[in-house]
């Protein structure tokens, strides 16, 4: 299977790679890491790349590693998985609100209505 | 996150503890409460229908009900609960948030919906929070869910973001 990890920053995008690395190390899927910026964090996107790149290497594999470029990264992440013949898109999200309520951020939201492609939420 | 607030603050909310007569003809207690209510709210959400979860709360299985009663009725929140005789039919938190902002939230056991007692329970519940110096809170709801939109919009709440999943409302008190 292919597919398509995005990753965006968010302590929850990191818990998704680790636990897509984990998976995959064992199911031997074609994976790609996708790094996206995301305006809900502060940190900026070679850093986020950096702290990607060392948790692939922990892992001893080598998915490719590539940026999702532009101002909508949903949207170009739906667009990369469907032109690209991706199986699945997978995501980190759902934090949660001080009450406790589970919210999505607005790029995990648009990729969950508008992909073709399935779609597994990490949270 | 930057949210927007209704211009003017909202008149002054009853403050608790109140009694009042529901549709129904009961009479309910709105009492503030604390985590020495731990265990009758317990009881409350073991009884609550699963059904009328929202965005994932209240938990289902005891264990994390207890877990996220200890974060919400913590000393830095503000809670009323509903009470019909010994019962508790309803319970209503604010939490802050990083912001110094409030998170409102308000369940009521299915046997208590539909009778005014949300509406007693929200605005007791900011009347607390008034007199506690709280001036920020903010929700959100299921887009469908339009009866509990209509209890907030006839509080005073207004919509301040409607682009996502749920509906965000906000209100100056």
């Amino acid at each position: 299977m292919k597919i398509l990890l995005g990753v965006g920053g968010s302590e929850l995008s990191y818990q998704a790679l680790t636990e897509t690395l984990d998976r995959v190390a064992e199911t031997g899927d074609e994976l790609t890491v996708a790094v996206f910026d995301n305006e809900d964090n502060d940190a900026d996107l070679e850093a986020v790349q950096q702290r990607i790149q060392e948790r692939i290497d922990e892992s001893g594999l080598e998915p490719p590693l590539r940026r999702v470029e532009g101002t909508s990264p949903g949207s170009e992440l739906v667009n990369i998985a469907e032109s690209e013949g991706f199986d699945r898109i997978v995501l980190g999200g759902g934090g949660r609100s001080p009450l406790g309520k589970i919210q999505l951020g607005p790029i995990v939201e648009f990729v969950l209505l508008n992909a073709q492609t399935p779609v597994t939420l990490i949270r | 996150m930057t949210r927007t607030y209704p211009d003017e603050p909202a008149e002054e909310f009853p403050q608790p503890p109140r009694t009042i007569t529901d549709r129904e003809d009961r009479s309910i207690d709105v009492i503030p409460a604390d985590d020495a209510d731990t265990e009758s709210l317990v009881e409350m959400y073991l009884d609550f229908d699963p059904a009328d979860r929202a965005q994932g709360i209240p938990p289902v299985k005891e264990e994390a009900i207890r877990e996220w009663l200890d974060t919400i009725l913590d000393g830095d929140c503000v809670n009323v609960v509903a009470k019909h005789d010994d019962t508790v039919a309803g319970h209503a938190t604010l939490v802050p948030d990083n912001e110094d902002e409030h998170e409102l939230a308000i369940f009521v056991l299915q046997a208590y919906q539909g009778a005014g007692i949300g509406t007693a329970l929200v605005e007791t519940l900011l009347g607390q929070g008034q007199s506690k110096g709280i001036d920020h809170v903010w929700l959100t709801v299921e887009r469908w869910n339009d009866p509990a939109i209509s209890l907030y919009e006839k509080v005073g709440f207004e919509i301040s973001s409607a682009e996502s999943f749920e509906i965000e409302m906000a209100i100056r008190i």
